[in-house]
């Protein structure tokens, strides 16, 4: 697998943390934090210790100017740490979408008059170009825009798009149709339809999404910052109650001093769940970016999240499951018919057939049976396989020979006036279709000639994947054409959970249907513009980077290597999204309680010393104590950077077990790293005070 | 503890979980409009109902309509009883010729027992008429606790439902959860306490001649009714010798049992539970208590009934189960290891004081828990005498939100929305966007569930902090310091979570207090019931997603673990500046020897 030309990043590499930092200071404006709820109520707290600092100045305030101003520096620190682990999540994409720009730059298109070659053309820009246009694109030009090539075939360097060297063939007709804007034609001319206007097309779309400029927060993201905003108002609310508190207590004692308005201030900022609220943006971006390292592209948050909850995934069984070529193994006789017999019109049938299967039978007749014709006779004519038909061959010289699945087979020869076919047809087909292999039945004109055996190889560790996938909850359900007996013998070697046999698109869309009725999410790949309508229809749909235009728009998510195993990778990805969030949220609200152990008995010593005793961690003085937890509050964000970025690492293992992991790590490592952490540097600060 | 109390509270906990399915299976039959052995007598009666009111029982409201119909009917039943309490001097059964009440403490009390708080800041015996009692107060709690009931029974079928937007009908679950649940019941106990020696007529007090004269410290009391203090803060006194005493009577047993039944706790006398013609044999004792935690225990399983997995109501009923023996375990060791300063005094042993001997510490620790635990408020003890971290268990169930068994309908809505939290996180953290009950865990019900959760303590906090502010507000706290700052932060939970039990010292019939708690009863009790309904209604509307190996199973020990910790880490986090400075510095202090 090609990769992208840049290396995979470290978290901290030294050009990007450079372009973060300064990113990160413009990102204080709070006309922008205050999309982040809880960190623009830190940037405000912030702004109150710079005055009661300024206070402490001039004297007007009783706290020791240096511990006002160390706290206004570590709060001003946290915002900072908070607006910079967003910036440097989205550096990483900028770095990217700069080097996807280039692709971009002004392209100078050859506009048809019509869609046919020798059109007239005119020399047009490609931000002139709209819908519908037709272009002319010759070798070494670069295609201006989206679009459907409609006449001719090309060689097409694609690496600016997908990092692919290897150059592909878009030739008009099936499948393999669609060009992307920014792509450079290496041979051949072809005429393009363009499909998207300017500033709209694949690579605008791409380039705004990996820069996270246009990401808009998902629903789950919401609902989490939902309960972030609620948490933060509840201990504002908390520190606002804890004022006229203390100035009760204070005139019940008759002495100490009521909790002053750094000291509330600081504690809120503790209490608030900056950790996570700092961080969440950069976990989604970084998710993101994390995909678009295995070279997919996400069309929307959203999709990526739905990936974490899909529990069916609808898998083809071709490419993904088994090798995409099977071969031709054996060539099995019927009806009085000699294997010779069976093994020229095998080959007859498959000379003009450029499939991988095609070409095996070819290799099968020429290497076991000894033929040595390589060409369809002159004068010939094709027939293509098509998926209504599902038959192949070629007519030559009156002759109709034909290769195709059995139950079609017998269909066609019954259509040219047979009244019978060999009685051990079913029982040969079946034999073969049980071993997992494809029975491919021959025929010449009326006549049924026999079966070829052509053998299915199941990937090597795709069942572990399964099995990992099984324990995760997810349901695999391979689709293919095959008869059911043969998807059957598959179904079991490779260990998938169902399968859908001799499956049509309408069936596919059908299935994808019946499936979300009962409540599952359910995830497809496709490429073809038949699996359109179901890629459609799908919660998570990934369209090869190959496929044709309409499956690249009915899809959410886009597979640049065209590979269809990446659905397992999306799915992994998505859920450390969520994961990642879920145990930072846990780990942030864990550390309050060693955080009211810092700062309750040092706020209210002097009312009550007998407090004293909740000071547990044995922290230098009263100052010292609330700085600490000031700065263990600001310092823990930078320091869990990388794990937002990397994301938390995934184990497949059922949801309880996983929840139990992660609560002994997070929850209960919550609680005891912030009274190590506040000790550490309550040490340290009473060393330098 | 000895093996007596052992072998009682055992007996206790072995009765209540014996009932928790048959009431629960009940209630469910009832709720789904199926039959039970009481329908061939109650469905006349119902029907003639809905003719009378013109009710359709088969039309279904969605979720507005439902809560409007809430909000109006109780809105009414505000009305009624405010104008009776202004008007009581007018009204028959009044042998005392009791007056008026004030129209602040009328707002207050009507509030008060409409939110199903009872929040009682007069007492019961001189100054509510029989016909106040029975006619308004015991009417109320019927009504106050079958509107809870049939909001946690919508929120139910918002879980149960798919691609709806029905939830039922409300004047239809309101008449059922009265008819088929709370009168049976009610009458059945009423009986019972009037076998046990509970007092039911409507006869004038009786004054009798004491056997010896009596000679007291009574406090003094501006003409406010605020006690005076001195110079050091502690309560002027005065001393009075009395000879005779007045016996209050009236319709106790009527009133008594739904008291309990229905979570409300507003006490015929002031004395509550504690009081012999409330609560005369520790037999009527344990049935009390038996009756406060009886209806939201089995709610749980008329829950799991309805959502079609029983094993999902057991799982909050022993998150409940497990919060009320850790709370009472807690509250009975404090209390029996006394008071190191009245032992210092050469007397040793259990903490007594404001205690009703006849009930003992066990059953006096397990009344106060259950009734705090829950929303009821009806005391057997004072919780003001309490030592201070005994205190702090009632206030800590209180500020939990109630949901320790909780009010009837109030406390299974809150702990469901407490478990979609827990739902949320969780969910997140394995990996999934949440789904609870196969509803999926989306914005709205977040909303809807922080709601629930935070209005009574952000309440707790706004007032309390208020109240420090204001003076009229700290010259009503009998006692100065950390006990003060306890009885006021109570006061407002109390009122703030619908409990309405008191700390007493506090004299709450100030204006300040009447109206602030009034407000703190009516956002405490309406904002999460609108809250709860609006998430049915949107919960009602999902489709239905099956559990598979990567849901996260709801009905298994850790899910229970998880959801007590989000529970108390919530109510801790929330409260531990306010505790740090009430009961904890108290308990130092108590600790330190002063």
């Amino acid at each position: 697998m090609a990769k992208h030309t840049q290396q995979p990043q470290s978290a901290f590499d030294r050009k990007l943390i450079g372009g973060a930092l300064a990113d990160s200071l413009m990102k204080l404006d709070p006309r922008s934090l205050w999309r982040n709820p809880v960190m623009f109520c830190v940037e405000i707290a912030s702004v109150i210790t710079l005055i009661t600092f300024v206070m402490s100045l001039t004297g007007s305030n009783r706290e020791p100017a240096w511990f006002t101003g160390a706290v206004s520096v570590w709060l001003w620190l946290t915002v900072i740490f908070s607006t910079f682990a967003e910036a440097l999540a989205e550096g990483r994409g900028k770095a990217r979408a700069a080097s996807l720009r280039k692709a971009r730059t002004d392209i100078t298109a050859k506009l048809l008059a019509g869609p046919e070659f020798g059109s007239a053309s005119t020399a047009v820009a490609a931000s002139q170009l709209r819908k519908g246009d037709y272009i002319l694109v010759e070798a070494s030009d670069m295609i201006a825009g989206d679009g459907d090539v409609v006449a001719g075939a090309a060689l097409v360097n694609e690496s600016a798009v997908t990092g692919e060297s290897a150059p592909v063939i878009r030739e008009s007709g099936g499948d393999r149709s669609a060009v992307t804007g920014g792509t450079t034609v290496i041979a051949n001319a072809i005429i393009v339809r363009i499909t998207a206007n300017p500033g709209e097309t694949f690579l605008d779309r791409m380039i705004c999404l990996i820069e996270g400029a246009k990401r808009r927060k998902t629903p789950n993201e919401i609902a989490l910052e939902v309960l972030l905003i609620a948490l933060t108002l509840v201990f504002l609310l908390v520190c606002a109650n804890m004022s006229p508190l203390s100035i009760y207590s204070v005139k019940a004692t008759g002495h100490g001093a009521q909790v002053s308005l750094t000291i509330l201030v600081a504690l809120f900022v503790c209490l608030a769940p900056t950790t996570i609220a700092a961080l969440l943006p950069a976990i989604g971006i970084a998710g993101m970016d994390r995909l678009f390292q295995k070279n997919v592209i996400a069309l929307s948050g959203r999709a990526i999240e739905a990936a974490g909850d899909v529990n069916v995934l609808l898998l083809d069984k071709t490419g993904t499951i088994t090798l995409g070529n099977r071969e031709a193994v054996a060539c099995v006789p019927l009806g009085g018919h000699s294997e010779q017999e069976v093994a020229e019109a095998a080959l007859m049938a498959s000379l003009s057939d450029e499939t991988p299967e095609g070409r095996s039978i070819v290799a099968l007749a020429r290497q076991k049976y000894g033929f040595t014709r390589d060409a369809p006779p002159a004068g010939s004519e094709a027939i293509v396989f098509s998926a209504d038909t599902r038959l192949s061959g070629i007519n030559a010289d009156g002759i109709q020979y034909r290769k195709g699945a059995a139950d079609s087979a017998v269909a066609f020869v019954r259509s040219l006036g047979a009244t019978s076919v060999p009685s051990d047809l079913g029982e040969i087909v079946d034999r073969i279709a049980r071993g997992g292999a494809t029975p491919l039945v021959v025929s010449r004109n009326e006549e049924i000639f026999g079966v070829v055996n052509l053998k299915d190889i199941v990937k090597g560790g795709i069942q572990e994947r399964f099995l990992q996938l099984r324990s995760m909850g997810i349901k695999t359900v391979m689709i293919t054409g095959d008869n059911p007996l043969t998807a059957a013998a598959i179904a079991a070697e490779a260990q998938v959970d169902d399968f859908l046999a001799q499956a049509k698109p309408e069936d596919k869309l059908r299935l994808i249907r019946e499936y979300q009725e009962q409540g599952f999410m359910v995830a497809m790949t496709g490429d073809g513009t038949n699996d359109a309508p179901a890629l459609a229809q799908a919660d998570v749909a990934v369209a090869m980077n190959t496929g044709t235009q309409p499956a690249r728009e009915a899809a959410n998510i886009i597979d640049l290597d065209s590979n269809p195993t990446k659905l397992l990778d999306i799915v992994e990805v998505g859920k450390q999204i969520l994961m990642t969030r879920g145990n930072l949220t846990t780990f942030s609200i864990s550390n309050d309680i060693a955080k009211y152990f810092a700062i309750i008995p040092a706020a209210l010593l002097s009312i009550y010393p007998q407090l004293g005793v909740l000071n547990v961690m044995h922290l230098a003085s009263p100052y010292s104590a609330i700085l600490s937890a000031v700065i263990f509050n600001a310092i823990i964000i930078p320091m869990l950077v990388p794990l937002a970025l990397k994301g938390t690492r995934f184990r497949p293992m059922p949801a309880e077990r996983l929840l139990i992991h992660n609560l002994l790590i997070y929850g209960v490592g919550g609680i005891i790293a912030p009274f190590v952490g506040i000790k550490a540097i309550d040490l340290v600060v009473g060393l330098l005070a | 503890m000895n093996s007596y109390d052992w072998l009682q509270i055992i007996c206790f906990f072995v009765v209540l979980l014996a009932l928790i399915k048959p009431l629960g299976s009940f209630m469910a039959h009832v709720y789904q409009g199926e039959r039970t052995f009481l329908s061939p007598l109650l469905v006349p009666c119902e029907n003639l109902l809905y003719r009378i009111c013109g009710v359709k029982k088969d039309e279904e409201m969605d979720w507005r309509r439902y809560a409007g119909a809430m909000v109006l009917f109780n809105l009414v039943l505000f009305a009624a009883l405010f104008l009776m309490l202004l008007t009581q001097h007018l009204l028959p059964l009044n042998p005392q010729k009791f007056p008026a009440f004030t129209w602040q403490l009328a707002l207050n009390t009507a509030i008060s027992f409409v939110t199903n708080t009872n929040w009682q800041a007069y007492s019961g015996e001189s100054a509510a008429s029989y016909f106040t009692q029975t006619v308004g107060l015991t009417v109320h709690n019927f009504v106050s606790a079958a509107t809870g009931m049939a909001i946690v029974i919508a929120l139910i079928r918002g879980f149960a439902r798919r691609r709806t937007s029905l939830l039922g009908n409300f004047w239809v679950d309101l008449t059922r959860g009265t008819l088929y649940i709370l009168l049976p019941l009610s009458l059945v106990g009423a009986l019972f306490l009037v076998s046990q020696g509970v007092i039911q007529n409507f006869t004038a007090y009786k004054t009798v001649p004491l056997v010896q004269a009596v000679t007291y410290d009574k406090p003094k009391l501006d003409d406010k009714g605020n006690p005076i203090k001195d110079a050091t803060g502690n309560p002027v006194t005065e001393r009075v010798t009395t000879k005779e005493v007045t016996i209050p009577l009236g319709p106790v047993a009527s009133q008594e049992v739904i008291k309990e039944l229905g979570t409300n706790g507003g006490g015929f006398f002031n004395a509550n539970s504690a009081h012999p013609f409330e609560n005369p044999t520790p037999l009527s004792h344990y049935v009390e208590i038996l009756l406060i935690l009886l209806i939201p225990g089995a709610l749980t399983y008329t829950f799991g009934v309805m959502v079609g997995n029983t094993r999902q109501g057991w799982t909050l009923l022993g998150v409940m189960l497990a919060l009320l023996v850790i709370s009472f375990g807690v509250l009975q060791g404090v209390e029996s290891s006394g008071n190191p300063l009245v032992a210092k005094l050469g007397v040793q042993g259990a903490n007594l004081e404001g205690k009703e001997v006849r009930f003992g510490l066990a059953g006096t620790s397990l009344f106060e828990v259950a009734t705090t635990g829950t929303s009821c408020g009806a005391v057997a003890a004072m919780h003001d005498s309490l030592t201070p971290i005994g205190g702090m268990v009632p206030l800590g169930l209180i500020l939990l939100g109630e949901i320790v068994f909780g009010g009837v309908g109030s406390g299974l809505y809150t702990m469901l929305a407490f478990a979609v939290i827990a739902v949320f996180v969780s969910g997140l953290m394995i990996g999934r966007t949440p789904e609870y009950l196969g509803k999926k865990i989306e914005v709205r019900e977040m909303w809807m569930s922080i709601i629930t959760i935070l209005t009574a303590g952000i309440m707790v906090l706004v007032l309390s902090g208020i109240a420090f502010l204001v003076p009229a507000a700290v010259a009503s706290m009998a006692n100065p310091g950390a006990h003060g700052l306890s009885e006021v932060i109570y006061a407002f939970a109390s009122m703030a979570n619908n409990n309405g039990s008191a700390f007493a010292g506090l004299n709450a019939n100030v204006n300040f207090y009447n109206l602030a708690g009034s407000l703190a009863m009516i956002a405490g009790r309406y904002v999460p019931a609108i809250a709860v309904l609006a998430m049915a209604g949107s919960l009602a509307e999902k489709k239905y997603i099956p559990p598979s190996l990567g849901t996260l199973p709801t009905d298994k020990v850790p899910f229970a673990l998880w959801l007590s910790l989000v529970i108390l880490i919530v109510g801790a986090l929330t409260f531990f500046p306010a505790l740090a400075m009430g009961p904890i510095v108290e308990h130092l202090t108590m600790l330190g020897g002063n």
